[in-house]
């Protein structure tokens, strides 16, 4: 019988189904697969439940931030809202719209939010509690979260709506360019701990890596804003332009799901940033009580998520020239400087300098490195002020 | 039969199947979507064999780039809603006896070559090893260097022929 420990409550509860289920005569392999159902039931469920509160916080939040009041008339501060929208979207019909094709308009938004669920595979709950440490942990929540590419191009083109496939186009080409970025501020981390494992990785940060390496926290973060597609890199669904770009013909609970991948998404990506650069589970007591780390990533995911929320607010949206010139001439080439900047820092530091001063040495690197960068925006900026512009093209052509 | 057995032959049989569906159905999107399919299946038998590395790497490569590119150049390039193009192309004899050497070749490699099993070795840390390998001046670190410098040549080869051509000034 496994032995109770207040502070490790969920493993126990999973070592003790484990354990009666055994005692009850059943083949512990068997049980072992019994045991990872229900987590993985248990996990799947925390993951797609959660956005019906947060669709609820980034209304309230939103409208806050344009001196609105949100959503107040369904339950205590509008709380229920989500609840009333999911009912009214089940209800609704799902329209196919003609000459779509079916199997590919169904399969869409289902493929775009099973990825997603993917990542909370990899993510690291407390120091007892993930759902598998994989050694390419890292690797494995870019290749996962790189199919929704694909599902937003199978809902656009299957939809047969010009204004569906060109946001399909559209998405193709800032997710598949601001995977590049993302991917090797990914490498960072990877490079400061040795390791490409979740669990490693939040092992490794005594300091926090957003001190270690501002710089690609930073990039990882833009990316992945880029990456699920929300405001200001919303062109993909930019309503002034393509109407609702690639889900403009979905409707009731297909257009639901779609909604529900994309907030879904954007909670998980906060949930990464925290494991990846905030130090995930870890913070007072954690380590002894691991039932706290998981109060302490969900603290830290709600204030990346909300950084997000007040970016999606206030920012408008950026046009498709900019989106480009963002990615490649900014991002990438910032994110190889800062990639070989942290190598050659980390290989030049003696060894018998570790913990914060450490950090520290790391973290003036990168500054050195933005007031470089800062200094030729600057320059760039002011050859550009001083350009005389060509007269403007008459009207006709 | 294990329960090993009978996902390896699930898994085997998707990749067989959607592999035919990618050459035989008539609308070339379909066929790259079930292309994907035959690479997750492919990237689903490199887990069973505890590749992990390559299984992921085949995901973000093929599937993440390589599939997404052939998909959106086909909706670029076709009248993607309604296309019935032809589904031969005149060479289809030659191709045919391409394919049926390849095969015989490889099928008769399968027979003939006894393959030895590795021993038990511990595959935990496959990444830790693949890296080490890759820049050991003992091992892999010249082909690695070749491939990369390739991939380069590649890049710039690539910029070179997007840039639009420079007015003479």
């Amino acid at each position: 019988m496994p032995e109770f420990s207040f502070g490790d409550i969920a493993v126990y509860a999973y070592d003790m189904i484990g354990w009666a289920l055994v005692t009850y005569g059943l083949d512990p392999k068997l049980v072992v697969i019994i045991q990872k159902f229900l987590a993985a039931f248990l996990l799947a469920n925390f993951a797609l439940l959660t956005p019906i509160f947060t669709i609820w916080l980034e209304r309230k939040i939103a409208a806050r931030f344009q001196d609105r009041l949100g959503p107040n008339r369904v339950g205590p501060y509008g709380l229920f809202q989500s609840f009333a929208d999911i009912l009214k979207l089940l209800t609704k019909e799902i329209i196919t719209p003609s000459g779509a094709d079916k199997v590919v308009y169904f399969v869409g938004p289902i493929l775009s939010v099973a990825p997603v669920l993917g990542i909370w595979v990899v993510i690291p709950f407390a120091s007892t509690m993930i759902g598998a440490n994989l050694n390419v942990g890292v690797l494995y929540s870019v290749a996962i979260g790189g199919i929704g590419t694909l599902a937003i191009m199978m809902g656009g083109w299957a939809s047969n709506n010009k204004y569906a496939l060109l946001g399909a186009f559209r998405a193709a080409s800032q997710l598949v360019s601001y995977e590049v970025p993302l991917i090797l501020a990914l490498l960072i981390p990877t490079l400061l701990t040795g390791s490409m494992g979740m669990q490693d990785i939040v092992l490794a940060q005594d300091t926090w890596f957003v001190v270690y390496a501002p710089i690609a926290a930073t990039i990882f973060f833009v990316s992945s804003l880029a990456e699920i597609g929300r405001a200001p890199f919303d062109i993909l669904e930019a309503e002034s332009e393509i109407v609702a770009g690639y889900h403009v013909e979905y409707s009731g609970f297909l257009f639901a799901i779609w909604q529900l991948g994309e907030f879904l998404h954007a909670f998980t990506i906060s949930a990464l940033v925290s494991v990846l650069f905030l130090g995930g589970w870890r913070g007072p007591l954690a380590d002894l009580y691991p039932i706290l780390g998981i109060v302490y990533l969900l603290a830290k995911t709600y204030f990346v998520y909300f950084i997000s929320m007040w970016i999606r607010a206030t920012v408008p949206r950026i046009r498709i020239d900019q989106m480009n010139n963002l990615n490649w001439k900014f991002l990438v080439p910032l994110a190889l400087a800062a990639l070989v900047l942290v190598a050659l820092v980390d290989k030049l530091l003696p060894a018998s300098l570790a913990g914060s001063a450490r950090a520290w040495a790391h973290f003036a690197s990168n500054v050195g490195l933005m007031v470089i960068v800062f200094g030729m925006l600057r320059t760039e900026s002011r050859r550009l002020q001083n350009l005389s512009l060509p007269a403007p093209v008459a009207a006709g052509h | 039969m294990s329960a090993q057995q009978i996902v390896f032959l699930v898994t085997a049989g998707v990749t067989v199947i959607s592999a035919a569906l990618v050459v035989t159905v008539r609308n070339l999107i379909h066929a790259g979507l079930w292309l994907v399919m035959t690479l997750a299946a492919v990237a689903a038998i490199y887990v069973q064999l505890e590749a992990d590395f390559l299984a992921v790497v085949q995901v973000i490569l093929y599937i993440g780039a390589i599939a997404i590119l052939i998909i959106f150049s086909v909706m670029l390039t076709r009248r993607v809603m309604a296309d019935t193009g032809p589904q031969r192309i005149p060479q289809w004899p030659l191709a045919a006896v391409v394919a049926l050497v390849v095969f015989g070749g490889l099928a008769y490699l399968l027979v003939q070559v006894p393959w030895p099993l590795a021993p038990d070795v511990d595959v935990s840390d496959t990444v830790l090893a693949l890296g080490e390998a890759f820049v050991d001046p003992d091992r892999f670190v010249i082909p690695f260097e070749v491939a990369t410098i390739l991939l380069l040549v590649a890049l710039v080869g690539s910029i070179s022929l997007a840039l639009p051509e420079r007015e003479s000034d």
